[in-house]
């Protein structure tokens, strides 16, 4: 294996994007919504598409406008869908997102003759050649997307740091923080605006897989090893930066096992988030399941009984 | 003293080896029953027998495990420890004897059905796999929803009907499927007082007809008139017989122990009953 | 002129792609009436993305063995294990932690969609790899004949076994406790449903795509929902806008140049949804909207009536009334409507004949309006009755439920509230019949 600044430069982006996204997932995931991140990466399409037609140019900050308006409008959408039409939530959510999507090839093969933008690279991604776009500050060149997604973690964080307890109440009891004034409705939209605008910030660089992976997969294991919520925050911070750079170690090594030369980081990097919950599922010290059934086999596990009838 | 300490096995391990013990004729037998969710006992050590024709009521505080025991007896819930009994035997061999009556939150109303298919239900497990339903089982269901008052609405999709009506088509169903054992999850509950007095005219039909109704209960100050034996239930079965005797301030408080407005609730409620 | 003939008669390939999705839409439309109302539509998203490993694995472990490595049923029946392998996981996760069923999604859609993702991009360095991404767009003009074969069988297959367990899958669907209290092997005919759901969404990967054949499971029976209260019915027109969709979208996509099929199918099904949305009778918005505006007519109608015949029996012996105008002035005082809202509630009931031609700031009762006046403060007051002598309600609530229900009260149910009443010997305040008059 031959480690380069490329290399390090690639895990460093990925890993800024995956922090980015664990932060907002983690109120996805509290608030069962955790496909709401799938479903927007998926129809931020036409939002691209469309900003790309009119600008005619890769112009981040007009594709980052279209694609963050479609992403909110997908939360719009369903919201209208479930509550209008009395539909059940994830079909609603399912219909938006395929229609957007759907929306978003047509303009694009439509378009074929004028642009080109292939649509796979906008789920993948293209994090293969994200640390060559450089920019100087100083002596220093840093890749393009690593500065792009510092300053949206920074954005993330700094509106959760804000937002805490509003954020938390309303993840947790959303009637109760209605009735105390912060909207639960606002919130949401809140949430998906972020959602939205990290994963337009990120597919370019590395590809929505990593952002749907790592919006769900380090919350959802932080889940497994602890109950409170900034623990759970923390927690899925560092598995979303191990992942990444187990992800990337991963593309570099594994692929010669089988005979191949090389593979995509952005898949392997969710598979590495797939493994690291993978092993918290078994060794989470209060629930993983080998912990337990080791427990088991020690002995009968003794339940607290309730207080004696008096 | 043993049972202070329970062993966290899984639903399999549970084994009726005692089940000898519980007479055929016992309705409901459950002994030494502990469920627990996440490790944490919601029923602890319970103990009771149900004698047959008895109108019983389950009375207990909120998170006293009322629901629980009655999809424990139901095999919904894996048990800590702990055997049950319908009529002498485990109860996957006597599902033919239950009926079930769970609580109407616990569906989705929309579903595009009528009432009566809703009531058809009830005689599924008869028909089995694949097997359509045929005008005897549709008739059958008719007879049981006409019982609940409510044969005008059968065509209605479920949606349109009442809270009320919603209630009764749950106890067709159960009616439809002509058990010796009724098990009813807060049938009383968000109900109008019409549907409150046709339910407990049905309970009395069905317990004229030597049937044994199960019912979990809230309302303390309606208790003593409509059932005939009491399960006192807070985790522990506080105190079980029948009403007259069991429905005592002393118990009641034992069973509400603690919660100050609840107690005087039920003192008051024992007044308005007893006067 | 001849390519004029192959736009209005299609020719042999295009009608044998139309075809296998029309017959894949029928298919999903229907099974897809399940996924829905077990409140399942995403794991089909899950589901679809878990095929893609098992897509590049089969691939190359055909090549491994020697062929082309592009065999259709071969990879279908990657893509199906793994498509099972990824319920088989999400089960798994529900069952043996405290996340919910949208994170076991959430977590098997991106991991296994990370692992195809990372195994197409090594088997891409093998020959003859070029293509395989069609599986995730679809590429329905690479359907011939023996892959039409394989779609048809496949959705007969699925649709037929949807048929059978039709009994089954409704109790599932419905009432998953109860189904359980009643011995049904909840788990396994979870896992079928989900089978047949594999079975449809891994035929369909060649036409529409991984991302989007979900659309097909979930749109149409959306859709259908909108026009019927009933199952059965609901089925068949799912699996008519199915059809449609995936026929209409596939030809429309044959004719015109640069339209990609499975997002041309897709905007088809969406637009159905759509207009059944806004339009369909049973559950549309326009229909409900309707519906509701119609009530609230016909209740402030009734309750300017109401409000009349009560003013003119306030003056007068309740033997004896004389019907005369009221002053719009005391209309005004008795209920809290505005002089607006009056106005228009007037010029509703002068349309249906119950109030005399205008005549200033007066307001008269016709004929048959003081007949209908009669008979509403009659139900009123019987409803009213029935509440307090029979549902133990305080009689301060009374009016505003009354308000309520008395409106919709059918000639059956006055008929039965009267009887009532007269059994319980309750004095019944009412107005003297309107006829005598």
């Amino acid at each position: 294996m031959n480690w380069t600044s490329f290399d390090t430069w690639l895990v460093v982006t990925a890993a800024l994007c995956a922090v980015a996204c664990a932060l907002p997932g983690c109120f996805l995931v509290l608030r069962k919504m955790s496909m709401m991140g799938d479903a927007i990466s998926h129809a931020v399409l036409p939002g691209i598409a469309v900003a790309f037609i009119i600008s005619g140019s890769r112009d981040s900050l007009i594709m980052f406008l279209g694609a963050a308006i479609v992403g909110v409008l997908t939360a719009v959408f369903t919201q209208w869908i479930s509550r209008f039409g009395h539909v059940d939530r994830g079909a609603a959510m399912g219909i938006v997102f395929t229609t957007l999507f759907a929306l978003g090839l047509l303009l694009i093969v439509r378009a074929a003759d004028h642009v080109d933008l292939d649509p796979g690279c906008v789920l993948y991604g293209a994090i293969e050649f994200t640390p060559l776009d450089t920019i100087e500050i100083g002596p220093v060149s840093f890749p393009r997307a690593a500065l792009v997604l510092t300053v949206v973690l920074l954005l993330n964080l700094a509106i959760i740091a804000l937002l805490f307890k509003e954020l938390r109440l309303s993840s947790f009891d959303p009637s109760l923080a209605d009735t105390l004034g912060y909207s639960s409705q606002a919130l949401h939209y809140l949430l998906m605006t972020m959602v939205a605008v990290t994963t337009v910030a990120a597919f370019e660089a590395v590809g929505s897989i990593i952002v749907i992976a790592m919006l769900i997969v380090p919350p959802a294991t932080a889940l497994l090893l602890t109950h409170r919520l900034i623990p759970m925050i923390l927690i899925a911070c560092v598995v979303a930066v191990l992942s990444a750079l187990l992800g990337h170690l991963g593309a570099l090594t594994a692929p010669s096992w089988f005979g191949f030369e090389a593979t995509t980081s952005s898949g392997m990097m969710a598979f590495a988030a797939g493994v690291l919950f993978f092993l918290a599922w078994c060794f989470s010290p209060s629930e993983g399941q080998l912990i337990v059934w080791l427990r088991h086999r020690k002995g009968p596990r003794d339940l607290i009984p309730p207080p004696e009838i008096s | 003293m043993n049972s202070l300490i329970k062993s966290m096995s899984p639903k399999g391990d549970a084994v009726d080896e005692n089940l000898t013990a519980h007479p055929d004729n016992v309705p409901l037998a459950v002994h030494d029953l502990t469920v627990a969710y996440h490790r944490k006992p919601v029923l602890w050590d319970i103990d009771l027998d149900i004698p047959e024709g008895k109108l019983v009521g389950i009375v207990g505080p909120n998170g006293a495990g009322k629901s629980t025991l009655i999809k424990a007896c139901l095999d919904l819930i894996p048990r800590a420890s702990g055997e049950i009994g319908i009529y002498g035997k485990p109860y996957q061999q006597q599902r033919h004897l239950v009926g079930y009556v769970p609580q109407r939150e616990s569906v989705d109303w929309d579903f595009p059905i009528s009432a009566l298919d809703v009531v058809t239900m009830g005689t599924y497990r008869q028909l089995g796999w694949f097997r359509r339903v045929k005008r005897a089982q549709k008739e059958r269901a008719m007879e049981a929803i006409e019982q609940v008052g409510i044969g005008h609405l059968a065509h209605r999709q479920i949606s349109q009907l009442s809270g009320g009506q919603q209630q009764r088509v749950f106890l067709a169903r159960a009616l439809a499927q002509d058990a010796k054992l009724y098990l009813m999850d807060e049938p009383f509950a968000a109900v109008d007082a019409a549907t409150e007095e046709a339910i407990v005219q049905l309970l009395q039909t069905l317990n004229e007809k030597g049937k044994t109704v199960l019912v979990v209960h809230h309302d303390l100050a309606t208790v003593k008139r409509y059932f005939d034996w009491l399960v006192l239930l807070n985790m522990r079965v506080v105190e079980t017989g029948p009403t007259d005797e069991v429905f005592t301030t002393s118990n009641l408080e034992k069973t509400y122990g603690g919660k100050l407005n609840l107690l005087s609730e039920a003192a008051r409620a024992l007044q308005a009953a007893t006067r | 002129m001849n390519s004029l003939l192959s736009v209005t008669l299609p020719g042999y390939t295009t009608m044998v792609v139309v075809g296998s999705t029309t017959l894949l839409g029928v298919a999903a439309g229907i099974i897809g009436s399940f996924l829905l109302l077990r409140k399942r539509s995403l794991m089909g998203d899950a589901l679809s993305h878990a095929t893609l490993p098992g897509i590049g694995i089969a691939f190359a472990v055909m090549v491994a063995a020697g062929g082309s490595g592009k065999h259709l049923g071969g990879l279908l029946l990657g893509a199906a294990i793994s498509g099972l392998l990824g319920v088989l996981v999400m089960f798994l996760i529900r069952n043996t932690t405290r996340l919910r069923d949208d994170v076991a999604m959430g977590l098997v859609l991106s991991v296994f969609f990370g692992i195809g993702v990372a195994i197409l991009g090594m088997v891409q360095e093998l020959p003859n790899a070029a293509g395989l991404e069609a599986y995730i767009y679809g590429k329905p003009a690479s359907i011939v004949a023996s892959d039409f074969k394989l779609i048809a069988g496949m959705a007969i297959f699925t649709s037929l076994a949807t048929t059978l367990l039709y009994k089954e899958l409704t109790l599932l669907c419905f009432d998953e406790n109860f189904a359980r209290s009643q011995g049904w092997p909840i788990g396994w005919l979870d896992l079928l449903l989900l089978t047949l759901v594999t079975a449809i969404t891994v035929v369909g990967l060649q036409a529409v795509g991984l991302i989007l054949i979900i659309a097909m499971l979930i749109t149409p029976p959306t859709a259908a929902r909108f026009w019927t209260h009933n199952l059965t019915t609901m089925m068949l027109l799912s699996a008519v806008i199915g059809g449609v969709s995936g026929g209409l979208g596939t030809f429309i996509s044959a004719w015109a140049p640069r339209m990609p099929a499975g997002a041309v199918i897709v905007l088809v099904a969406a637009a159905i949804f759509l207009a059944s949305m806004i339009f369909a009778p049973a559950k549309g918005v326009l229909a409900r909207r309707f519906r509701r505006r119609r009530l609230r007519l016909k209740v402030d109608r009734q309750h300017l009536l109401r409000a009349i015949y009560e003013l003119l029996e306030a003056e007068q012996a309740p033997s004896s009334i004389i019907n005369h105008s009221i002053p719009v002035t005391d209309l005004l005082r008795k209920r809290t409507w505005s002089k607006v809202e009056i106005e228009r509630i007037a010029r509703l009931a002068r349309k249906r004949g119950d109030l005399e031609p205008p005549s200033g700031q007066e307001l008269c009762l016709s004929e048959s309006g003081f007949g209908e006046a009669a008979r509403i403060t009659r139900n009123h007051r019987l409803w009213e009755v029935y509440l307090v002598t029979h549902a133990d309600i305080a009689p301060s609530h009374v009016d505003r439920d009354a308000d309520m229900v008395e409106h919709i009260l059918e000639a059956d149910l006055v008929r039965r509230l009267e009887e009532a009443l007269r059994r319980s010997n309750t004095w019944v305040p009412v107005p003297d019949s309107p006829h005598r008059l």
